[in-house]
């Protein structure tokens, strides 16, 4: 009896860990939605500084404080 | 079922993003702005000073013209520029962070969806910031030799890349070595093996050609790269709380939900 209140409490923890989410449907959305995130990454760090997609420097201008605050080398 | 699980969290990881980056902007604009208004300012002297010493340095006279007419005027920049980044920084980054949540969620150890949270920020902080920053510091304007931008910007990205990767190999060797070790000294082995290979890195990797002008007030450097620190700090722990909150409420629905099918499918007996 005692040892049945005593494991309910060990195996009861406040926050219980969770099943882990199976590979298959994390893949996907890491895929699509990394590589969505990757571009805009690249748009804030990078474009118009070291590598050009767009012409100007409106790109690099507008976004001028942020890369150079966030770590990324600016010019 | 397991696939909107991951979407609930993926949308919660870009919107903890979001009210990550709003904190950070915050921070960036306080602390981050004036010393970039400093360094703006010293670079505009520098330029003036070579213009009247004539003949003071044939080559700089063509880079100071190369830095001037700003296409976005400095107060747009430091306010509507700078929230821009760091909220876009903040949403990929905060979206990249709930897949890696969903990976290691479960896998990493007895820890809950709070837990887990906490240590994908922190570990993304370390990797994609801390460990790039003390080989690559954040430098201010007028710091930074145009030449040299995509050298700097590849080795930049590089170590970014090394220390993610670093990471994830830290972290599935530490778990290989748990049920030998156990789950103490295999993340003390794990850690320690990572810092080893990135100080190794550090030493192999190019120096940093950042020439840092003579005269470039040193406490203005430093004032900088400890607010571009605090920026990234604040976006990373905010990040940490937030989704971790989120995560868990989420993935609560979904335990209740498997309980309640569970229980009305196939009834305990007695």
């Amino acid at each position: 009896m005692a040892e049945a209140v005593v494991s309910a409490a060990v195996s009861a923890p406040s926050e219980a860990v969770p099943a882990p989410l199976p590979v298959s449907a994390v893949l996907p959305w890491a895929f699509f939605v990394g590589l969505l995130a990757l571009v805009a990454l690249y748009f804030v760090g990078a474009e118009q500084g070291a590598t050009s997609l767009i012409a100007g420097s409106d790109v690099h201008e507008w976004v001028h404080d942020g890369r150079h605050l966030l770590g990324f080398p600016c010019h | 079922m397991h696939a909107s699980t991951v979407r609930s969290l993926l949308v919660r990881g870009m919107l903890a993003g979001l009210v990550a980056g709003l904190f950070a902007f915050a921070v960036a604009y306080v602390v981050g702005e004036p010393p970039v208004n400093g360094s703006i300012a010293v670079e505009e002297a520098q330029a003036a000073a070579q213009e009247t010493h004539a003949g003071h340095g044939a080559a700089a006279g063509a880079e100071a013209a190369e830095e001037e007419e700003e296409a976005v005027s400095r107060p747009v920049q430091s306010t509507f520029g700078l929230a821009t980044g760091v909220l876009v920084y903040g949403v990929a980054l905060g979206g990249i962070a709930a897949l890696a949540f969903s990976f290691a969620l479960g896998r990493v150890g007895r820890f809950g969806p709070r837990a887990t949270a906490a240590l994908t920020a922190a570990a993304a902080f370390t990797t994609v910031y801390l460990v790039p920053f003390l080989k690559y510091p954040a430098t201010p304007p007028a710091v930074g030799n145009p030449d040299t931008i995509g050298k700097r910007t590849t080795l930049f990205f590089l170590m970014i890349l090394l220390s993610v990767l670093l990471g994830l190999a830290a972290v599935i060797i530490g778990r290989r070595l748990a049920p030998r070790l156990g789950n103490w000294n295999a993340t003390l082995a794990a850690a320690a093996g990572f810092l080893v290979v990135t100080a190794v890195a550090f030493v192999l990797l190019p120096a940093n050609d950042d020439a840092v002008q003579a005269g470039f007030p040193a406490a203005l450097l430093w004032e900088f790269r400890l607010a571009s620190l605090a920026v990234q700090a604040v976006l990373w722990a905010v990040f940490g709380v937030v989704f971790g909150v989120l995560a868990q409420k989420v993935l609560a629905g979904r335990t209740a939900a498997a309980d309640a099918r569970a229980t009305a499918g196939a009834p305990l007996p007695g």
